[in-house]
């Protein structure tokens, strides 16, 4: 009987994960097919409603925009082949005889579809912000307006005209982004509302397929033969064979050779370093630091106490000897150094005013806010994450503050929910917090404290950060928006709006035949579209 | 025996529908709602999906709405994965949690029956002790450090053959569930080891077993018939809340080993505050485990028929 059962469960099993043949290793030239490990299943594949890395990575090798990156991140041509960007509109002309993966043809029609479903208020899209930029859509969003004033028109099949609120230099760049990708309306409305479900609810025009994909076990990739451009795409078979999220895990499967590429944690450094593994780094182009409530009532409004905490904060210490990963810089802006300014890099041509660490004027400005607030001791409560790393800093922050400053600090470790959500309703006084960038624009991070902003979460105000924002809103001129970030810099750390930690760098192992993979702050990360797989010792 | 099983049923019921109410308002007691991301939403988004959810009615209708969308046997739709029902995932998940709670299991009662055996029939001789060793090992070691060192040590085998006897990771044939299977069960090998030992002990000097010995049974006869079949029954009824607890205790051991199973989305949806699947699968395995306790008392008297159900 038991046994009669084992047989049919082992039948449903096979059932469901499509019964895989034994692995054929990371990478195999003869098939052209690479195997990789998923962080975890894709949450969501409907382009308008993706928010996550995952999915957007996924999305990124299916789906094509207007424009997409190269395997040296440049911008280049997608789904359009020719276009102009104004202050005022931009228009794109798209390529003729372009095909879905199901042999539909794809045309203007599809962008405007899939632009006004993401700002759709029925969509609820979380990501809607991200088409702001586009006339009429943060109206529509909110209701106020009927979704077919977004001011996107197909002139004809092969002409898309937009009309922009103001000045959107980056704008290009915005049109690789998951949310701006086309979606087929015969072909979602025919799903019924299962769109993006599994393999066969979704149509592909990116370079790849998805060929099969059994929940939360693997996702099968395989070259689009409708693709434009497929004799750019060189791998056949993209296989993310294991869907894991265990480091040690998915350490032991690179090493077995089940996987091209892995990533590492300090844990696993001298692992690699033993192994003579080919270790990359990769500046994932996130900021962290620590926010700072600044809400009425709370002790952190007060100046001198910001200052005290700013003199004690030392960036390089805390990613030394606390964090120890190689790879994070020290913290010193709120602008990433990756990020392009007028001519080169933003920090190059405006570099921070450095931010030194003095605990003798810490302790001078912390005597002053304690008579300012007429206190013998201060006590403050630090939101943080609960999870190794996390703990490490805030247990750091806890004895540095104690020791140099006689301060204590609470600490409030919550999952991540429970942490956004306290960060949300502004219940802390210091929060261990992060930003990534949407678009590869200094502005992503520059209106990140304007009082406008829903991701100021300790609800810093400055009437000349809300300015300098507006004035580098509202001009197209390169210098001149830069400058104005440049101000939006000093005027952070000179009013210790927040406490810069660091700049996050990860670093990972790549099989040695395996090239051509783009790693980016920006966009689908990492890229495979146009890896390619070498001669062993090439 | 047929009103002992109506009764138990309908206590069942309850204690099912109890589970349901207290964990739907735990849930929504929990800070952070199913929405709540790393890039905050506007309040019109905000409202729009709390709307689209129905998170926007009062609490005492969303659980109104709940309980009789669940006696339909519909569970609703995933949060955290928009497109997909609640019971597909059940569905799709569970047979591969069971299937590994099965092989765990036999795993568990065949080492567990042996090594007990063989305990007893050494002991306190150098086989005894080196096994109740690996029993206080097993039964204090967590999962994941066997879990871990297991992996560890298949890539270590595989790389000295130079070719993957058994894959590290991953789901799909029953080579994939060998390693992940023999960890989990483990724990309640060691458990079943010991209880197999004391139970043999006991019997040894029964009387059944030197009158067997005093007609003149030959040993091996006295071992495998008597002594053996009567020393497995205890163990047998220990192995029923162990189907349950295995079958829905692996979070850790699909975690590392990347099997789609339950127990692994069971957790994530708590991480996740994604309430359908929090409701889903906590009312299924309450079911489960109500089910199976209530099994093994009417196994109990069918087994033993000294054991008379009230």
């Amino acid at each position: 009987m038991g046994f009669v059962v084992l047989l049919f469960l082992l039948g449903q099993v096979n059932q469901c994960t499509g019964m895989r043949s034994s692995s054929i290793g990371a990478v195999d030239a003869a098939t052209g097919t690479i195997t990789l490990n998923l962080a975890q299943e894709p949450p969501q594949l409907d382009s308008t409603k993706a928010t996550d890395q995952v999915s957007g990575m996924v999305l990124g090798h299916v789906m094509e925009g207007l424009l997409r990156y190269d395997e040296n991140n440049n911008l280049i041509e997608g789904v359009a082949e020719s276009w102009s960007v104004t202050d005022t509109e931009a228009n794109f002309k798209l390529k003729q005889d372009l095909l879905w993966s199901n042999g539909t043809p794809i045309t203007a029609h599809d962008f405007v579809f899939a632009w006004r479903k993401a700002v759709d208020p029925l969509t609820a899209s979380q990501y809607a912000f991200i088409l702001f930029f586009i006339e009429n859509a943060r109206e529509i969003t909110q209701g106020d307006m009927p979704i077919e004033s977004l001011g996107v028109t197909a002139v004809d099949d092969h002409t898309l005209h937009v009309k922009l609120i103001e000045p959107t230099p980056f704008f290009l760049s915005l049109t690789a982004f998951p949310t701006y990708f086309p979606i087929n309306q015969a072909f979602y409305e025919s799903r019924d509302g299962r769109y993006g479900a599994n393999a066969e609810d979704l149509i592909y025009n990116g370079p790849f397929t998805i060929s099969q994909w059994v929940h939360n076990a693997n996702v099968r990739l395989e070259k689009n033969q409708n693709y434009w451009n497929k004799e750019a795409v060189h791998l056949n078979v993209i296989d993310f064979a294991y869907i894991l999220s265990d480091a040690n895990a998915i350490i032991n499967l690179f090493e077995s050779g089940d996987i091209a590429q892995a990533g590492l944690n300090v844990e696993l450094v001298d692992r690699a370093l033993r192994n003579r593994w080919d270790i990359r780094q990769h500046v994932d182009g996130s900021v962290f630091f620590m926010e700072i409530n600044y809400r009425e009532g709370r002790l952190t409004r007060n100046y001198n106490l910001r200052k005290a905490l700013q003199y004690v904060n030392d960036p390089s210490e805390l990613v030394n000897k606390v964090i120890k990963l190689p790879g994070n810089l020290p913290g010193e802006s709120i602008f990433p150094v990756w990020l392009k300014g007028v001519n080169g890099k933003f920090r190059e041509e405006f570099p921070a005013k450095p931010l030194v660490t003095n605990n003798d004027k810490a302790r001078e400005h912390y005597a002053l806010a304690l008579e300012e607030l007429g206190l013998d001791k201060i006590t403050l409560v630090m939101l943080s994450g609960d999870n190794p790393s996390a703990n490490k800093q805030s247990e750091y922050y806890q004895s540095k503050y104690a020791k140099e400053l006689g301060l204590e600090l609470k600490l409030d470790r919550q999952i991540f929910k429970q942490r956004l959500q306290k960060m949300t309703d502004g219940d802390f006084d210091l929060v261990l917090a992060g930003w990534g960038p949407d678009y590869a624009d200094a502005l992503t991070f520059g209106d990140l404290f304007t009082s406008w902003n829903e991701n100021n979460r300790g609800r810093y105000n400055n009437p000349e950060v809300d300015r300098q924002v507006d004035i580098a809103k509202n001009s197209s001129d390169p210098r001149v928006r830069m400058e104005a970030f440049a101000r939006v810099q000093d005027i952070l750390n000179e009013d210790v709006a927040i406490l810069m930690n660091y700049e996050r760098g990860s670093l990972y192992v790549v099989h040695d035949r395996l090239k051509n993979v783009a790693r980016r702050s920006v966009g689908p990360d990492p890229d495979y579209a146009f890896a390619r797989i070498v001669d062993k010792g090439s | 025996m047929a009103w002992y099983t109506v009764k138990r049923l309908i206590q069942g019921i309850i204690t099912v529908w109890f589970i349901a109410t207290a964990t739907f308002w735990a849930m929504h007691e929990v800070p952070g709602d199913p929405f709540i991301g790393e890039k905050a939403v506007s309040p019109e988004v905000e409202a729009n999906l709390k709307a689209r959810w129905g998170l926007d009615k009062p609490p005492l209708e969303q659980y109104w709405i709940f309980m009789t969308n669940m006696l339909q046997g519909d569970f609703g739709i995933s949060f955290a994965q928009e497109s997909r029902s609640v019971n597909d995932i059940i569905l799709e998940r569970f047979p591969v949690s069971a299937i590994l709670g099965i092989l765990a299991i036999v795993f568990a009662g065949l080492g567990g029956v042996l090594y007990g055996a063989l305990t007893a029939l050494y002991r306190n001789q150098w086989p005894d002790v080196l096994i109740i060793l690996l029993v206080i090992i097993g039964i204090s070691v967590p999962s994941f450090v066997f879990a871990s060192v297991g992996q560890l040590i298949l890539v270590v085998i595989n790389q000295i053959l130079g070719f993957n006897v058994l894959p590290v990771a991953g789901w799909g044939d029953i080579s994939h569930m060998l390693v992940p299977a023999l960890v989990l069960g483990l724990g309640t090998m060691a458990f079943l080891t010991r209880l197999m030992r004391s139970s043999m002990l006991e019997i040894v000097s029964a009387d059944f077993i030197r009158t067997a010995r005093s007609k003149g049974v030959p040993a091996a006869q006295v071992f495998s018939r008597h002594q053996l079949r009567n020393a497995v029954l205890p163990v047998i009824t220990v192995l029923g809340p162990s189907v349950a607890s295995i079958t829905t205790g692996g979070f850790v051991v699909e975690n590392i080993f990347g099997i789609p199973g339950l127990g692994q989305s069971f957790v994530l949806a708590v991480q996740q505050s994604d309430y359908g699947v929090i409701m889903g699968t906590t009312v299924f395995y309450g079911a489960f485990l109500v089910l199976m306790v209530i099994i093994v008392d009417l196994l109990y008297a069918w087994i033993d028929p000294r054991v008379r159900l009230e």
